[in-house]
């Protein structure tokens, strides 16, 4: 049982990894925000189960808060503000998709050179998964950069910090509680600052495509 | 203990009576006496410390000494000076219109909390709480840089948005490598974040996890210090927020960014015992002053202009502090204060400029002595500080900085001499004309608040001349703290 279990810490790290992908290259938005509930879901899953092969209970607490914010909170945000600004799908991404994914497999094998000296001194039972939290962040990122639109944008940041979670699990059995709560708070607040913008994004240019963003250049 | 939670407690209690009556006639006074309150807990508490020496709190989780005691009370002062300049400013916005009652109380209710969170951040012991509440710090000044809900405020508050989140998230995943760092050495939990507890062992912890973490630490708090090639985000936000803003961005945000640099810089030389930290931000610090310098020449906006000017000190002071060594901390640490003064000074003295021109287009503001020659004289007298001439303190930091760079680095201070000439060009050539000349601007229907500029180049002046032996032997504690 406890073998299956430290297995399965892989499988949901895996399951993260292709998840990060899917997410680079779907352009429904609604899909998206499915893709962004299903990687929370694993997050939590993750989390029990870490929480239950260390016997340590405040991953449980912590547990509690990811679902309720990332499964149900975030999700009902995200469906509530595709619905009232009826965003359906993304325009053309600046790049294309078969480019985005030969990029996305770069940055996975630079994660993981990056990160297995690393993840061989760590004591947690998760360090190997440590390369997929990280490469998970870098495709994040990707999918902040290339996308056009505000939603997906947002939605990266979101997945970004859904990474970073899994990385403190993965490493370090997660950060202390009282930052744990911080930084989901600070993510809280981020989204609700990022839905405001988006209306008066729209209200300013009639559409949410953000490459009417670019008055301001370096000069 | 007390004058710190005081110090922590003004500002937020003052956060929330705004989000009620921010719109009101009493809402510029009560930001200012929030501040005030703010500002007498800061010398209290620095009175507390410099008797006592350094001091924790509540469990552990705040720590004060002579590094961040001067920073608090920086921060506190700027905050109160910016107020006052902030209520005649905005008024004078909200009779032309820019301003609604609803905008004017997130604006208030968000520049206390932006206070507040800086202070929060300087204060802890906690790294993960440091991260917590720069992010915190720069979610308030996004809301309050989108305040006028123009195109170009919106485009400059989501660049600004998105840059950021991506910059500070790297700081997260380096503070994440920390926390790993530390549990090997001394167990998990909230100990192991403690700056005070890394810094007992530093020499121990593990030097490939401290390397990389360092690297994401200065990248990800690098982007909120305005370091090239991450600093994009930092001129729109200066040009298209209202100036009170911009001026505590430059003054006083950037600062604890890099106070946050500073810490992990600590921790990281420790670990690592081969300056590689120090190189790196050299490296940082001298491509900024370089590539800033260089671009204030393209500049048409006046905002834009001084943005730059910040990007390049932030930059000089980084490689400072990249140097090391007793001398180059503590011209880094004097010319953060310097830098800090300065350049809010000048960013008043700027807003009403552009107010009085109605643009920020530098060709069109001509002549600003003959309609007022208290903004006009403020501009130019700012300029020349921040530009180091003597006497004013900001030569007296870059001489220490500069003649530092002679002795450790000797290739490097030719490229400072150049940028800073290159400054010096592009700067005064603007100015000049803005200053002197035929008019074209008008007369403003508030009187503007010139009090808060002279102040600034007033202390700036003075610390220039002479630099009381309480506040030298504080900032040589500091610059001894960060060694080399």
């Amino acid at each position: 049982m406890i073998a299956l279990l430290t297995q399965a810490i892989n499988l949901f790290a895996a399951i993260l990894l292709i998840l990060a992908f899917a997410m680079i290259t779907q352009r429904r938005i609604l899909n998206l925000v499915h893709l962004f509930t299903a990687q929370g879901l694993t997050l939590v899953a993750a989390t029990l189960d870490v929480g239950y092969l260390t016997a340590q209970h405040s991953l449980y607490v912590s547990a509690a808060f990811a679902f309720a914010l990332k499964v149900v909170v975030l999700p009902t945000l995200l469906h509530r503000l595709t619905d009232r600004l009826q965003v359906r799908f993304d325009v053309e991404p600046l790049l294309n998709t078969p480019v985005t994914m030969l990029i996305g497999i770069l940055l996975v094998a630079f994660a993981f050179d990056l990160a297995s000296p690393i993840a061989a001194l760590s004591a947690s039972i998760a360090r190997a998964t440590l390369g997929i939290a990280l490469a998970s962040v870098l495709l994040s990122f990707l999918m902040m950069i290339t996308r056009a639109k505000a939603v997906p944008q947002v939605i990266g940041f979101l997945s970004m910090e859904n990474s970073l979670f899994f990385a403190a699990t993965a490493a370090t059995n997660g950060m202390p509680m009282l930052v744990e709560l911080g930084i989901a708070l600070d993510a809280l607040m981020a989204f609700l600052i990022g839905g405001v913008f988006m209306f008066q994004i729209r209200e300013q240019f009639d559409s949410l495509d953000i490459r009417h963003l670019e008055r301001l250049r370096e000069e | 203990m007390t004058a710190l939670t005081l110090l922590l407690a003004c500002p937020i209690v003052g956060a929330l009576l705004l989000a009620g009556l921010g719109h009101t006639r009493i809402g510029a006074e009560v930001n200012i006496a929030a501040s005030a309150a703010t500002t007498a807990c800061a010398l209290w508490l620095a009175a507390k410390v410099a008797a006592d020496g350094s001091l924790l709190a509540y469990g552990e989780l705040f720590y004060i000494d002579s590094l961040n005691m001067f920073l608090v009370t920086l921060t506190a002062f700027v905050g109160l000076t910016t107020s006052i300049f902030s209520r005649p400013y905005m008024r004078i916005e909200r009779d032309h219109g820019r301003m609604t009652p609803l905008t004017m109380r997130v604006y208030h209710a968000a520049y206390q909390l932006f206070l507040a969170m800086m202070l929060f951040a300087l204060t802890t012991n906690n790294l993960g709480a440091l991260w917590v509440a720069m992010e915190a710090a720069t979610l308030c000044t996004v809301l309050l840089v989108s305040v006028y809900r123009t195109a170009a405020a919106l485009e400059a508050a989501w660049k600004y948005f998105i840059l950021c989140g991506v910059g500070i998230a790297q700081a997260l995943f380096g503070t994440l490598l920390l926390y790993l760092a530390a549990d090997r050495l001394i167990g998990g939990g909230e100990g192991a974040l403690l700056w005070t507890h890394l810094e007992a062992v530093k020499t121990q912890l593990e030097p490939t996890i401290l390397s990389l973490a360092f690297v994401f630490l200065l990248i990800g708090y690098g982007t909120k210090t305005g370091l090239v090639p991450v600093h994009h985000w930092l001129p729109d936000a200066h040009a298209e927020g209202p100036t009170p803003i911009s001026a505590v961005l430059s003054g006083l945000l950037l600062n604890v960014a890099l106070y946050a640099i500073l810490r992990c810089k600590v921790l990281a030389d420790g670990a690592l015992g081969n300056g590689l930290p120090g190189r790196a931000m050299v490296v940082f610090g001298l491509v900024s002053v370089l590539l800033a310098a260089f671009l204030l020449h393209r500049q048409r906006d006046i905002k834009r202009l001084f943005a730059y000017s910040s990007i390049e000190h932030m930059g000089l002071i980084t490689f400072a502090f990249g140097l090391g060594g007793p001398i180059a901390n503590f011209g880094g640490l004097l010319h953060m204060t310097m830098h800090s003064l300065t350049k809010s000074a000048i960013f008043f003295a700027v807003g009403h400029a552009a107010q009085k021109a109605g643009t920020q287009v530098m060709d069109e503001i001509r002549g600003l002595l003959q309609i007022s020659p208290t903004v006009g004289w403020g501009l130019m007298l700012g300029s020349l500080a921040i530009l180091g001439m003597p006497p004013f303190g900001v030569f007296a930091s870059e001489f220490l900085i500069l003649t530092s760079a002679m002795r450790q680095l000797p290739w490097a201070a030719p490229l400072l001499l150049l940028a800073l000439a290159v400054a010096f060009a592009a700067v005064l050539a603007r100015v000049q004309p803005m200053v002197f000349g035929e008019t074209t601007v008008k007369r403003l229907p508030h009187p503007p608040a010139l009090i808060p500029v002279f102040t600034h180049l007033g202390l700036g002046l003075l610390l220039g001349l002479f630099i009381p032996p309480f506040l030298a032997n504080w900032y040589a504690r500091a610059a001894t703290l960060l060694g080399g």
